[in-house]
């Protein structure tokens, strides 16, 4: 049935280079899905990729609203990209309100396929449209495509038995078979995918929708021809289509086999990070314990415990989590012990935009605790990047025993991308060993065991764990002798305590690579990137180098301690611009750290820069 | 667990750290009975661990020769949970009190209950914020002066038994300060329990809340005011048995003289009862200091461990999947092929 459509695909297809698509309806319209497949067959046949999913927080806003709108946009393209793409050059709406919700996204001359069927009268109400923007004129300016696909579903599924209701249902893939066709995507990665995922009479509906969506296309001539994006010039290697927070997951699977420890996670469920806790509770055989705890500071206390106790110890959770978590994070500083925390960013403060991206949480992770308590922080650039970036997390963790903050965001978490698989003999190892002996003799002769003694390179101090004959000790919150780890409320003590602290998180710039810099190196111009800025400032620089505008470009994944030559690398430039989903949070760091005159580039709206935003900021101090 | 344990005496439990409890405190009572009790209970002290959330009774693990954290404001059960889950081979209590576990940590003190993890939960019951000199605890009684609440308290005290059964503990005990023996006896069977055990004990704040059980468990009126619950017996006390608990006809509990009921009247104690209303009723027996108040075992049903079954579902995937293979976890979304040009 499969090879009949292919070969059915008889008019002659145009070859592009790229191609955004964004498919928008109700929350309940499948549009996630719908999306992913599109991706999961564009990944498949070879393109480069990157996604971007945009849905609303409320579960089911009521159906129909543009508060209900859900989102999902792909960039397919023949040649390296790393965003989503700014403006789609094709608008598949679902609805009315996804028509109102995602057209001024749509580029001009863009192609819009509407499903005319949610265009009555009370579609239009709901919507918020007093005329119906089918009719009025309003959408001269785009290649304006009508296609009742409800009724069509549900005449394609009706004589499988299906009831119209029901039929309904299938109108994602109707439309997924219509823009499968157009962008000439292999069908049967889909229908195997269909008909796994679903049985019986929905298998049937939904396969049934898809490819009468692919024949309409086909027979209609509302299409002059398909396109083609030809597969991109990628590095030789193997390839899978990743999210950003299944690589996290499997990053932390990796980084447990890695320091030869079984991990533990414990976890409170919350937007955007909760995929993290789905994904590693299915991994227990890799000897994965994951816990969903009563709460947030829980999650973070049964990490520390399980660190304690000398296994891996992880918590996952966004924003308001990290708040709840800071007193024991605060607890793990002093405590020494190494402990992960990931953080996927989301918009603040308080709940602010759950299911919206933004990277306002460095401020928290620098500085979000009471006391002296400085910490590690390492930021992962792209979905992709989440993999290698949290195996180098828990690497600083165990070598230093210290809290390490990890931090994403919900593009990266949402976002996906294909992703050449590393060769697992090159990832490092990142074993420590923990203490079994004795480590310091004292005045009688007597051998006995100081926690807090120190290796005299990573100032880190040993690990033992229970279960160790004769190296029982206590440790605790309150402060404690260099040494011997016993209660100490001296003063030069403390101070002595409170520098170390700071001194060993400061002598990882030793152990971390040296500043990169991208682009030109001899621009006057650099950007300064951290986290997931990094797809749209790719973009910027390349196309500002194709206008002849040279730009020179440093991306951080250590943000605390900031690489040791920075300071320098910055310096070489008149003008430095950090653009960043905040207010300007790493620009005031590197101010004051660096006394250099850095210039925030500053977005809050809950969505990513688009390349053309920054390349407008590049353009207007480029001189 | 099977390898046999090298006897160890009480010394070996003690740190080498000084004691520093105001003197005079129900504390040291405490502390000399787990020391005490340790070398019999089977475990080896590199084997045990001591978990402390903030408080007076918190400093416990620093004064114990074993592994210990003594960790952050009613957190311990969270963390202790951490360590018991992570190592199921390990020997781990909770040491706590009234502020510590049932206020700011009362959250993670009831999940650690239901979760039935297995811990040894000790809770300092001394109805006052001692570390803090002085203010109200949840288990002070209506009405009380404190630096707080200088023209009484107006809250409604938490029982801290009926907070655990409420919970679904699976063992709920309670012994006092001034009975080494009978702490002893507690806590063996606590620790014996597998699951979270959860003793509360009288403890006096010399200092805050000076004789705040004296009417309970004081010498003098301990014999009529100490009701001493023992499993399948009659609940009966006071001189010669002469006093017995009985449930009427309304359901409710009732402290009765044996002489006006008989003998055959008088309900027989069952701690392994699955349902928990008889234990309810016996922890809500008392409701001030004015009345006779049952000690002992409250509860105790056998119920698996969450670590047990945490590891038992690990070994169960395990089984299922084999050894997690890296490579092949990195392929289970379906991958394609670049080749060479």
């Amino acid at each position: 049935m499969t090879d009949t459509v292919t070969q059915r695909t008889r008019r002659e297809a145009e070859t592009i280079s790229r191609v955004v698509v964004r498919f928008a309806g109700d929350s309940g319209d499948g549009m996630q899905l719908t999306g992913d497949r599109f991706t999961s067959a564009s990944a498949i046949f070879g393109n480069d990729l990157m996604t971007f999913p945009d849905y609303p927080a409320e579960i089911r806003a009521p159906a129909g609203t543009v508060n209900g709108v859900s989102s999902f946009q792909v960039h397919i393209s023949d040649h390296d990209i790393t965003t989503p793409g700014d403006a789609p050059s094709v608008l598949v709406a679902m609805n009315a309100a996804a028509l109102k919700a995602d057209l001024n996204r749509l580029e001009p001359h863009g192609l819009l396929i509407v499903n005319s069927d949610s265009f009555e009268a009370r579609d239009l109400e709901k919507a918020g449209y007093t005329s119906n923007p089918l009719e009025d004129g309003s959408l001269d300016g785009y290649r304006l495509v009508q296609i009742p696909m409800t009724s069509l579903t549900q005449g394609a599924a009706e004589p499988l038995g299906v009831k119209p209701r029901d039929a309904e249902r299938s109108k994602n893939f109707f439309a997924l078979g219509l823009i499968s066709w157009l962008y000439s995507r292999p069908t049967d990665p889909t229908l195997e995918w269909i008909d796994k995922r679903f049985k019986d009479l929905v298998k049937e509906s939904n396969r049934a929708a898809f490819l009468a969506g692919y024949n309409f296309a086909e027979t209609t001539e509302l299409f002059e021809h398909p396109y083609q994006v030809a597969p991109a010039h990628m590095p030789p290697g193997e390839y899978t289509n990743i999210s950003g927070n299944v690589a996290l997951a499997w990053g932390i699977v990796a980084a447990g086999q890695l320091a030869k420890l079984p991990v533990f996670l414990g976890s409170y469920p919350i937007t955007p990070a909760s995929d993290i806790l789905h994904e590693l509770s299915k991994h227990k055989h890799f000897g994965v314990r994951t816990l969903q705890a009563e709460d947030e500071i829980a999650a973070a206390g049964m990490a520390l415990g399980a660190a304690f106790a000398g296994h891996l110890g992880v918590t996952t959770t966004s924003g308001p989590g990290v708040a709840l978590k800071s007193e024991t994070i605060s607890l793990a500083v002093s405590l020494e012990l190494p402990l992960l925390v990931v953080d996927i960013q989301r918009g603040g403060p308080s709940t602010g935009l759950p299911t919206k991206t933004e990277a306002a949480d460095l401020n928290i992770a620098m500085f979000g605790r009471h006391g002296e308590a400085p910490l590690p922080i390492v930021a992962a650039s792209s979905p992709a990047d989440c993999f290698q970036a949290v195996i180098e997390a828990a690497r600083i963790a165990l070598k230093y025993r210290t809290p390490v903050i990890f931090l994403s965001d919900g593009y990266i978490a949402n976002g996906a991308e294909p992703w050449k698989l590393p060769d697992l003999d090159s990832l490092p190892d990142i074993s420590v060993p923990f203490q079994t002996e004795f480590n310091h003799q004292a005045a009688d002769g007597t051998m006995e065991y100081w926690p807090y003694l120190r290796d005299p390179e990573t100032l880190a101090r040993p690990w033992a764990i229970p279960g160790t004959p004769g190296l029982m000790h206590r440790i605790g919150g309150i402060e404690k002798q260099d040494g011997t780890g016993n209660i100490s409320y001296a003063p030069d003590n403390h101070e002595k305590m409170v520098h170390l602290r700071a001194d060993k998180v400061r002598a990882i710039q030793a152990d971390i690579p040296p500043v990169e810099v991208r682009g030109d190196q001899d621009a006057d111009l650099c950007i300064l990137g951290w986290g997931s800025t990094w797809a749209a400032i790719d973009a910027a620089v390349q196309q500002a180098g194709r206008e002849g505008r040279p730009v020179a470009w440093v991306h951080l994944t250590h943000l605390n301690p900031l690489p040791a030559d920075l300071g320098d690398v910055l310096r070489r430039f008149r003008t430095v611009l950090v653009p960043e989903l905040n207010m300007g949070q790493l620009c005031r760091i590197v101010r004051a750290e660096y006394l250099i005159d850095a210039v925030s580039i500053s977005k809050v709206q809950g969505l990513p820069f688009s390349a053309n935003e920054l390349l407008a900021k590049i353009r207007e101090h480029h001189s | 667990m099977n390898t046999p344990v090298a006897l160890t005496t009480k010394k070996d439990w003690m740190s080498d750290q000084e004691v520093r409890w105001c003197p005079g405190c129900g504390d040291y009572g405490i502390l000399q009975a787990v020391q005490q009790l340790m070398p019999d209970v089977g475990v080896s002290p590199e084997n045990t661990v001591f978990i402390s959330g903030i408080g007076c009774s918190s400093r416990f693990p620093y004064y114990m020769n074993t592994y210990g954290m003594h960790s952050i404001h009613g957190r311990a059960p969270a963390i202790a949970t951490g360590v018991a889950v992570a190592r199921p081979d390990l020997d781990v209590w909770v040491v706590t009190g009234d502020g510590d576990a049932l206020s700011i940590g009362g959250n993670h003190f009831i999940h650690a209950l239901r979760r039935n993890v297995n811990l040894t939960i000790l809770l300092f019951n001394n109805r006052i914020y001692g570390l803090t000199k002085g203010q109200y605890s949840p288990t002070s009684e209506a009405g009380k002066v404190t630096k707080s609440t200088p023209f009484g308290s107006l809250d409604h005290p938490f029982n801290p038994l009926s907070v655990a059964l409420g919970a679904e503990a699976s063992f709920v005990a309670r012994t006092h300060d001034l009975d080494r023996k009978h702490m002893m006896e507690i806590f063996r069977a606590a620790h014996d329990h597998r699951g979270a055990s959860f003793v509360e004990i009288y403890q006096n704040c010399n200092v805050f809340n000076d004789a705040a059980f004296e009417e309970v468990t004081g010498r003098k009126v301990r014999e009529e005011m100490m009701i001493d619950l023992k499993h399948g017996q009659p609940i009966r006390f006071g001189a010669d048995g002469h006093k017995g608990v009985v449930m009427g006809t309304d359901g409710q509990l009732r402290i009765v003289n044996v002489a006006d009921v008989g003998e055959d009247a008088i309900l027989v104690h069952d701690a392994h009862r699955e349902d928990p209303g008889l234990a309810m009723a016996l922890a809500r027996l008392s409701h001030s200091d004015h009345e006779s108040t049952p000690f002992g075992i409250f509860r105790s049903i056998e119920r698996p461990d969450y670590g047990t079954m945490v590891g038992a579902q690990l070994a169960q995937v395990f089984q299922q999947k084999g050894p997690g293979d890296l490579g092949a976890l990195l392929r289970s979304n379906g991958t394609w092929t670049v080749a060479a040009n």
